[in-house]
């Protein structure tokens, strides 16, 4: 039974894949290094597990051009506190993502366009998208822009009626600049419009009547219009090791408001290991429609959520990573085995756990806030050539 | 007016100004911008798993970014 399919997961998932791709992409006018990795990502907390393998692999052409493929699968297990909310049973399904970029070198500018599709039982997608970034100022700052332009077509399992569509917009600008022998800072900003279907069809809002929970669908507005900054430091230290940071923020049309603070250590302990430590804490307002659950009254208003994604809460994650190195004199250069490891808490200040036991043990409406742990492993294997 | 005559006098200047910087790091005093431990997304792959993961969680998106600074860091 797929009653309570995380759908909004999958749509955010695919969303940020497409930014990245071409963002890593756009490192600085020079061409991407020529390698290629095959991973093995694990997602298990909050009654999910997200499992599967990812093949990245890039080749360049003549000093100018370039080329990387990616396939990515994500093999999904859900009992979530969405599914055990609703009664239904665990879930197991599959999504397919494969994407294609092509990068042109040509003196100190880069252009990138890439496309990528994402497909599962009851929602696909599709975006193209287009990056340019240009040196200057003595080859001390890089100004990268970007646009984005993305179209899935939402279905819903046991309902061949439902069909929906999502156009996503992506506009994007940085800059990243050199301020002294060992700093370096960027400065990114991106606005991104959703129009279309944008609620989970596979959720519910909870409309407490005093004695019992009536559940009814969730509406929520057909647009979203997102912005966000965030300003990245780098400083090399004495030794060879490095400290990073990464300051963010967002606000969006929907009255959700978020910060988040990262910080990242990177010691080279020698020719062979690379070790890496680091910490995040995130936080975010209520979207303005979102309710643990609604009045009678309340439940009427135009646009109604209870997506605990758009919930006030905060997390806190530590991360740890190593890398051991060969090297070659060969037509491969280096290998590396790597290890990535990221624990996550979740708390939550205005979703609770609402099950039938714990409506039953604390009485309705005082059920527990959610928590949970997680983590968020990657084991890959990466050749040079 | 007197303002905006005013406001447009201290544009230009700063804009006179900004052409007389010159780079003040040269590219070989870039070794150490250079070194891979100074990358935010060393790993691609890695790296934007983790993002993924993060955003499947959050409300924010975008942003994430690119590297860069002509040091050729990547």
């Amino acid at each position: 039974m797929v009653a309570t399919k995380n759908i909004s997961f999958i749509y955010r998932y695919f969303s940020l894949t497409l930014l990245l791709s071409a963002s890593n992409l756009l490192y600085a006018v020079v061409l991407p290094e020529e390698r290629a990795d095959a991973m093995y990502h694990r997602y298990d907390g909050g009654g999910m597990v997200i499992d599967g393998p990812s093949i990245l692999v890039r080749k360049n052409i003549a000093e100018k051009y370039s080329i990387a493929a990616n396939y990515y699968i994500d093999s999904v297990s859900s009992a979530s506190i969405d599914v055990l909310t609703s009664g239904a049973s665990e879930y197991t399904e599959e999504r397919i993502e494969s994407s294609l970029d092509f990068t042109y070198l040509e003196d100190k500018s880069l252009i990138n366009i890439g496309y990528t599709t994402s497909q599962e039982n009851d929602y696909e997608a599709s975006s193209f998208r287009i990056d340019f970034s240009q040196d200057f100022f003595g080859d001390m700052s890089t100004l990268s822009m970007g646009f984005s332009q993305g179209n899935d077509d939402i279905t819903q399992t046991d309902n061949e009626n439902f069909s929906e569509k999502l156009e996503r917009r992506h506009y994007r600008i940085g800059l990243a600049q050199i301020l002294t022998r060992h700093l370096i800072a960027n400065i990114n900003y991106e606005s991104i419009i959703d129009e279309g279907y944008l609620q989970n069809p596979y959720r519910f809002i909870l409309v407490n009547t005093g004695t019992a929970y009536n559940v009814e669908a969730e509406r929520y507005p057909n647009t979203r219009n997102s912005d966000a900054v965030s300003l990245k430091l780098s400083y090399h230290l004495p030794w060879s090791a490095a400290i990073k940071s990464r300051l963010g923020y967002f606000t969006d049309s929907w009255g959700i408001k978020s910060q988040s603070i990262e910080l990242d250590y990177s010691q080279q302990l020698n020719k062979r290991w690379l070790v890496d430590l680091r910490i995040r804490q995130y936080q975010q307002g209520e979207a303005d429609f979102y309710a643990n659950a609604f009045d009678i009254d309340s439940a009427l208003q135009t646009f109604v959520g209870r997506d605990k994604e758009l919930s006030e809460y905060s997390s806190f994650s530590v991360g740890l990573g190593a890398s051991y190195e060969w090297t070659f004199n060969h037509r491969i250069e280096k290998a590396r085995v790597n290890f990535q490891v990221d624990y996550m808490l979740f708390d939550y200040d205005n979703f609770h756990e609402v099950t039938s036991e714990t409506t039953a043990s604390f009485g309705i409406g005082n059920e527990p806030l959610y928590s949970f742990n997680a983590y968020a492993l990657r084991l890959f294997f990466s050749i040079w050539y | 007016m007197k303002k905006i005559i005013t406001l447009l006098f201290i544009l230009q200047l700063l804009a006179l100004s900004a052409c007389s910087v010159k780079p003040w790091v040269k590219p070989y005093h870039r070794a150490k911008l250079a070194n891979e431990v100074m990358q935010y997304d060393r790993d691609p792959i890695s790296d934007g798993y983790i993002h993924h993961v993060r955003q499947a969680r959050e409300s924010a998106r975008g942003a994430e970014g690119a590297g860069g600074g002509g040091c050729g860091c990547n």
